[in-house]
């Protein structure tokens, strides 16, 4: 027991940030945010990846995976539904920016807005028929979901079929910061700032009726339907809302990679994704961002090992999850967490 | 207040497991529903909720059928359950569980305070949990929850599902007399029951279910007298 609370990082943070006051707290949070913002600039450290550039996997995999894992987590961890065709958003905020961006004169920012909304589209026509479903359907359902993006956007002539969409275009600069794909500090701060504002958002919602309401059907639908919660309307918008973080990332990688094709799409992110928000502590906001962090960075760091570096992963996985079922950071299980104290009391 | 339903049909998939049932509750009564495992007690009950669909039939609320009205709107109207097998939120406190009982409460802070005030005099027991995870509570303490629960949204009528369910028999009588005292504040109960003994001590009428088919009915009172009855789910003879 008494190691395991050494290792209790959460309760440490959370300890930490409950004892200090309001304007500790603004402290807190700035310098943080302000260490973060030097990351990009830690790249002659021991943090330096091998072969990749490491400001490049700051954007992606690690930021952008940061943000997906964001969005997924509101709908696996708030409202606890198994969704296993995310990268559906992706793709879709993808492809907006890709065929916009080629086909109009708007400009990153300006297509932003229309990857939000037509992901969050998706995701309602997707959820009103299909959120009545639980659990194991509503996987499934997703999953096939997943794979229907990606098959159009395979075989349709519209999207380019396999060659897939170039010459996308890079965002505009913002005053004197500019996009370069040589130096992608930029990037990487625009990710934060959208981490930061799903992190705001999610963190107002949770403590807000709809936080209430998905927390009430994770833990007991129809109990919550009972309430005189309305489960669907909520679900819908949780999956909605997971789409629209989803989407927006899609609309930042296709901007930063300025080419996208079909098989980016596949399966494989929707479980990484997945990945990264069940290894870091599903539910927690900060075990999903550390989660993500650490399976966005460590297959390039590892890089140098080339042929063995997925098998590491792999292992690693196994290996933390075996330790930390819950995740590096779990969620407060205070129905567990009593009994533990009765139990050694 | 007066609850009907009216020869209502109910299935699973193609499953018939409600056979044109029609049961009465008027105003300030208990009425019981007893029957064996399986013969749609609970299947009833989430008719009447809205977590089922009616087949057909009706179910009228005051007069009016609400039978397509989404269950999360019937709490608003009046008609709250404590569901088979508690159904209690395992990771919240006993607080945040009584607050969760009536979702579309407009911020109305003082309303809520008074209506916990009335359910923690009900079970003083909640009262000193409050702050505990409703998962870590004993079964009789989570049956309390989940009636105190659905009290919070002031119900017209409370529909009960096995309250009695696993608990010890100093609790289940514990429950039953709270089940009177709830009843005494003018609040019509719709109660199911397998301890058939229990409720028919405390319902004004009974009705008996069988395989989705109302075999009986009569005044709680002379069903406990009836051979048949006492047979059948009493466990003792009628010669006994
Ligand atoms: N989810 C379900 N799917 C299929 N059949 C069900 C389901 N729930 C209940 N049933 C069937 O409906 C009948 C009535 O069940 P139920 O209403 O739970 O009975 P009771 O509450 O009286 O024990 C039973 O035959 C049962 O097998
Ligand atoms: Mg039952």
């Amino acid at each position: 027991m008494k190691i395991r609370s050494f290792f209790n990082l959460r309760d440490f943070g959370a300890g930490i940030w409950e004892r200090s006051n309001r304007l500790q707290r603004v402290g807190i949070a700035l310098i943080s945010i302000f260490l973060v913002g030097l990351l990009p600039f830690a790249g002659a450290s021991f943090l330096a990846t091998p072969i990749a550039s490491y400001d490049a996997v700051l954007v992606y995999p690690v930021g952008i995976f940061v943000l997906m894992a964001l969005g997924l987590n509101i709908v696996v961890g708030k409202s606890g539904m198994l969704d296993l065709g995310y990268v559906a958003f992706f793709a879709i905020g993808a492809y907006t920016m890709a065929l916009m961006g080629t086909l109009t004169s708007l400009n990153t920012w300006e297509i932003m807005p229309f990857g939000i909304a037509f992901a969050m589209l998706a995701g309602v026509l997707l959820g009103l028929p299909t959120l009545r479903l639980r659990g194991d359907y509503l996987a499934i359902v997703t999953l096939g979901f997943g794979e229907i993006v990606r098959l159009i956007a395979l075989n349709s002539t519209w999207t380019k079929g396999p060659n897939g969409i170039a010459n996308i275009p890079m965002p505009p600069d913002i005053g004197p910061l500019k996009f370069k794909l040589d130096d992608q500090k930029v990037f990487f701060w625009v990710v934060v700032v959208m981490i930061l504002l799903t992190i705001w958002m999610i963190r107002r919602l949770s403590i807000r009726r709809p936080g209430r309401a998905w927390e009430a059907i994770r833990q007991d639908e129809d109990a919550a339907e009972l309430m005189g919660v309305p489960t669907l309307k909520y679900k819908i918008w949780s999956f909605t809302l997971g789409a629209a973080i989803g989407g927006a990332a899609g609309v930042l990688y296709a901007s930063k990679n300025l080419f996208i094709a079909p098989e980016m799409f596949t399966l494989n992110v929707s479980i990484l994704i997945l990945s990264c928000v069940v290894f870091g502590g599903i539910g927690n906001i900060w075990g999903v961002v550390v989660g993500a962090t650490i399976l966005g960075y460590l297959p390039d760091r590892i890089r140098f090992i080339s042929d063995a570096r997925l098998l590491v992963f792999g292992l690693v996985l196994v290996v933390v999850m075996n330790f930390r079922p819950d995740g590096l950071l779990p969620r407060k299980k205070r129905e567990k967490a009593i009994v533990k104290r009765e139990v050694s009391a | 207040m007066r609850l009907e339903i009216k020869d209502l049909h109910v299935h699973y998939g193609k499953i018939e497991a409600i056979k044109g049932i029609s049961v009465v509750v008027n105003q300030g009564e208990i009425v019981t529903l007893i029957g064996a495992n399986g013969a749609g007690k609970t299947t009833t009950l989430k008719t009447v909720s809205g977590l089922r669909k009616v087949s057909s039939g009706a179910i009228l609320f005051d007069g009016q059928d609400i039978s397509k009205v989404p269950a999360h709107e019937r709490v608003d109207l009046g008609i709250s359950q404590a569901p088979e097998g508690r159904g209690i939120f395992p990771g919240m406190t006993v607080l945040e569980n009584l607050e969760m009982g009536k979702f579309h409460r407009k911020n109305r802070r003082h309303e809520m305070n008074e209506d916990l005030d009335k359910i923690y005099a009900l079970f003083p027991r909640l009262k000193e949990r409050t702050s505990q995870a409703g998962g870590t509570l004993s079964g009789g303490e989570q049956q309390m929850l989940a009636i105190g629960r659905a009290l919070m949204a002031r119900p017209k009528v409370l529909l009960l599902d096995e309250p009695s369910m696993g608990l010890a028999p100093q609790m289940i009588a514990n429950i039953f007399r709270i089940i009177t005292e709830i009843n005494k504040t003018g609040v019509t109960i719709l109660l199911v029951e397998q301890n058939a003994q229990q409720a028919l001590q405390r319902a004004h009428r009974a009705y008996i279910l069988e395989t989705g088919n109302v075999v009986k009915e009569a005044a709680a009172a002379d069903l406990l007298n009836d051979p048949a009855v006492r047979e059948a789910y009493l466990g003792t003879g009628a010669h006994s």
